[in-house]
Order: C-alpha cells, then structure tokens, then sequence
C-alpha cells in the first residue's frame, strides 16, 4: 500500500495490532479510546481472531493473562480510572513473565475527572500503579504514523521480553485523524513461546505462575527480573533529540505535547531565542544519559519540563539533571492543552532570568 | 510555505466533523500533511461540535489551533465563541442564513454566505457544509476543486457517486459567492 490514508488515531492502533497479529483481544468501553473496541468488535472476527467485551476491566485484564499464557498476542486497551482497575492484573502479569500490550488513551484525572486528554498517568504507567518490583515498557507515540508503527513494535517486544508493553496516548492522539501509510507486510518477530501452556504432548508440563512461597525462590526470581530489566535499559531506551545542539534551553515533552513545544521552538528561534527538544519516546526505559550529557553542555542554561499534568515526568528530567542546572516546569491539567503564546511566553521569561 | 488552521463550528448534526474531514481529505490528496482534531465526549444533536482542521506543506506540531487563519461558523454561539481566535488578516465564513449577525471584528475578510438557503435551493440541506467549502477553497487556496472531487470519490461509497455531480454544484456555488464578494 502506498497510498496514505486519513484515519482516526483510536483507529489505527486497533488496525496496527491486528496486523501486528494480534488475535485475541478484550476490553470494556471508556471515552476516548471506546474507538479501539469499536474497530475491533468489526475487524476482530475477520481476522480469525476474538473480541470479547468483558464484563469488567478487571475481567479483560485477566482474559488477556489467559490468552497470553496459552501463547497467543493479545492486547486489552482503556482509559485512565479503566486502567486503575487493571493494576492487579499487569503486576500478575509481570510476575508471570507473560507478554500483553496494553493501551492507555488517557484522560484528565484523578477519579473519574473528565473526558479530555491528559498525561496524568505518567507516575502510574512508569513507576508502578500495580504491586511489587516490576517495571513495564512504556512507549509514547506522538502521531498517527508513530501509533501504528509503535503498536506492532509493542507485540514484538513483549514477545521478545516476556513483558507488558504499554502504549501510552491522550485523548488527542485517540481521536484527532492525521494520514497513516500501512506497510505491506509488518515487520513480526515470530517468537516460538516454549514456556507456554499448549498442552504437553510428549513434553513436560509448563507452568506460569506468580506465586514463589520460598523467599528464596522468589528473591532469584526478582533477581531475574531486574536483570532484564537493566538489560532493557541499555538496549531499548529511545527518544528524539530536536536542535539540541546549539540550544540555550532545552524543552522535555513527550506525546501531544511535543508537537505543541514543537511549534514553540520554531517561533522562539524566530525570535532569536536557542531552543530545543528532548522527546522521550520511551518513558520506561527513560532517556536519562541523554540528559545527562546535555546538563554538561557549557551552551545549556536551563531546561524546561511540560506536561499534561501537575508536574510527573519532572522528577526524571531532575534525575537525569542532578542539580546542574535548573529545571523549569509547565503543565497544564483538567483536559486542558497549553497554548503555544503561553510556552513561548515561559521561554522567554527562562531566557532573560538564566542571561541575567 | 503552506499553513492553514481552520476551525469549523456549529451545531452538533449540522456536518461541521464530516465537511472538516473532506477538507483534510482533500488536501491529503494534494499530499499536503493535515491533521483533523475534533471536539469529542458527550456531543448531541442540538448540542455544539467544532473541529481544528490544519493543512501544511511541513509536518504539523500542535493540531490544537490557537490561532486560525480561517473559522467557519454555522451557528451564533460559534461565530461569537471563536472569533477572537482568529487572526488578524483571517478569514470568517458564516452560513448567513442562519448567523443573523455580523463579526466584531475589523481586521478579517467577512464572508456571510447564504449556504443554508442556497442548500434548500439545491435541494439537500446536507449541502450547506458543501458550498461552505467551496467558499473556503476559494478564498484560502487551502485545497483545489479538483483534489475536491477525488475525495469525494474515496470517502463516499459507490452507491453514493450519482451524489456527486450535485455535491460540486454546491461547492462551486461556494466558490462564486466568493468571486463575487
């Protein structure tokens, strides 16, 4: 296919699993990202896959620990309070060493809040959310074609992990329509899933379990796991670096953010005024060398951290920093985006403070 | 440089979501980079529905419009509610049958355009959206009449193209309310 097409975000992510192979896939319906279930509910069984609405969130969270234990790519998807409910169920999956894609279109919060996009879930979706010593990926796509591409790259690296991947979008992304060009043929890591529960015919049984009542045991096993996760760390951390050479003030934004902070960069190099972008793309692993390299840089005075919510991501950006030079923060929350006039405004206010 | 931010606004079943989909459509076709953002949640018949509709020759960082070159407004709450978001040197395009006001502003090009009556005129109401865009080609040079017509092609299903024919006389009387103003 070489012909791009105008589709919905939402859209495109349930298209980008089935074509990622993605054959089982369970989800209860929540604004903004209800699209998901919609697209899958008619493609779904074209595919010779199952869509099945479950009863809860809970309820698909665990089909999708099923599914997956049985060797099979499925994905669940839902927004903000939707995912609360399904913690439980991705550090069993953690713990089980099981691969799931999961998808977080989120919204304002906390409680039921609002419809409207946020980035409110940043503390959940890379620090936790669920019990225990676990980590998942996080990947923050920041457009349509990165929606689809990112969505297929997910299966394969929860195959090849053993581990939950989580896509996580705002309501922007989930219903605003940019074009989208489909590959031919997607670039899936067949993975031959030994460990998985198929019946043992002529082999020993497999089992998949979280439950380790030997401390021992259970110290090895979280042994293992940090251990690929650091592994993780070195090989699958990514992130886009946007004229940061010659910057004065370094802007960290991810997703929609990004392209509002992308448009301020723009119109504050016209103004004169040296700015720059880190965008993660993965939130975990972070991009903390990266920023910790620009921190040394004699050009850099000053970064500036912007969210979708009260202040989250900062503390990695301040991490990263480690007291070299000061981190500026602007987020805004509700459901609310901030208007470029106001990024702008803030740069050059951080500009004459850090020239004075 | 080619860079358009275009807010359509009206009543929520008017087609504001659907004539800001075929613009975005059109400039695809042009293989212009567009992006198409709508208000979205608990929107109703009745209810208002708008859509940020940008089209540029770059990629496209925020498709959240602050300041748009063109707004269209099919309603009174819309033209008074988005007006001040456009900017100066902008364009506002109203259905003047059924806005019965005129812009506070000084320093846009105004367009009323009867596109509602001129829709009743062709016999489909579902046109208003349609000679709106013509007005909108017209003015802005956002997208061509022709990428136009092939949109229409890919976005209706085929037991819809009879529909065609009478869908570019809407547009074209969209674009003579413009040459003539």
């Amino acid at each position: 296919m070489t012909k791009r097409i105008l589709m919905k975000g939402n859209e495109v992510i349930a298209e980008a699993a089935i074509r990622a192979g993605c054959r089982y896939y369970f989800g209860y319906p929540i604004t903004p990202q209800t699209e998901i279930m919609h697209y899958m509910a008619l493609t779904m069984n074209k595919a010779g896959g199952t869509f099945v609405q479950a009863e809860s969130e809970v309820a698909a969270i665990n089909m999708v620990y099923g599914a997956s234990a049985a060797g099979g790519r499925t994905m669940t998807s839902s927004s903000s309070p939707g995912i609360s409910l399904k913690q439980e169920g991705f550090s069993y999956i953690a713990g089980a060493e099981l691969p799931a894609v999961v998808v977080n279109i989120v919204r304002a919060g906390p409680g039921l809040g609002g419809i409207l996009p946020a980035q409110g879930d940043y503390f959940q979706a890379t620090k936790g959310g669920g019990h225990g010593d676990y980590r998942n990926i996080v990947i923050a796509p920041a457009s349509i074609q990165e929606l689809y591409e990112m969505t297929v790259e997910a299966f394969n690296l929860a195959d090849e992990y053993r581990m939950l991947v989580m896509i996580l979008g705002d309501g922007t992304l989930g219903q605003m329509m940019e074009p989208v060009l489909f590959r031919d043929e997607e670039p899936i890591v067949e993975s031959t899933k030994e460990w998985a529960l198929t019946g043992h015919k002529g082999r020993d049984h497999n089992t998949i379990q979280s439950i380790y009542i030997n401390p021992d045991e259970l110290e090895a096993k979280n042994n293992e796991l940090q251990a690929k996760y650091r592994a993780i760390e070195v090989k699958e951390t990514r992130f886009e670096a946007l004229d940061t050479e010659d910057a004065e003030i370094v802007i960290v934004a991810f997703g929609t953010c990004s392209r509002i902070c992308r448009n301020v960069i723009r119109q504050a190099r016209d103004q004169g005024v040296k700015v720059g972008m880190i965008r993660p793309i993965t939130l975990w692993p972070y991009p903390t060398e990266v920023l910790s390299e620009l921190a040394k840089s004699d050009t850099l005075k000053a970064f500036l951290d912007v969210e979708l919510n009260a202040g989250q991501m900062i503390e990695d950006v301040k991490l990263a920093v480690n007291g070299a030079k000061p981190v500026y923060f602007h987020g805004r929350t509700g459901g609310n985006l901030p208007s470029q006039k106001e990024i702008l405004d803030l740069i050059m206010n951080i500009h004459k403070e850090v020239n004075q | 440089m080619i860079d358009y931010s275009i807010i359509l606004a009206g009543f929520g079943g008017q087609g504001v979501l659907s004539a800001g989909k075929m613009a975005a459509e059109a400039a695809l076709i042009e293989g212009k980079e567009v992006s198409w953002f709508p208000s979205y949640g608990p929107e109703m018949r009745g209810g208002t529905a708008n859509c940020s509709v940008v089209i540029s020759d770059q990629v496209i960082g925020s498709p959240v419009i602050n300041d748009a070159d063109v707004l269209i407004a099919l309603n009174r709450p819309s033209l008074e509610k988005f007006q001040s978001q456009v900017k100066p040197g902008g364009i506002i395009i109203i259905d003047s049958s059924l806005v019965k006001i005129e812009t506070s502003r000084q320093d846009v090009r105004f367009l009323p355009i009867p596109s509602s009556e001129i829709a009743n005129e062709l016999g489909n109401m579902t046109y208003a959206t349609v000679v709106l865009l013509g007005c909108l080609s017209a003015a802005s040079g956002c997208f061509k009449r022709e990428a136009f017509e092939k949109a229409l092609y890919d976005v209706l299903p085929e037991r819809r193209h009879h529909m065609i024919p009478s869908n570019l006389q809407a547009f074209d009387r969209g674009v003579n309310m413009v040459v003539t103003q």
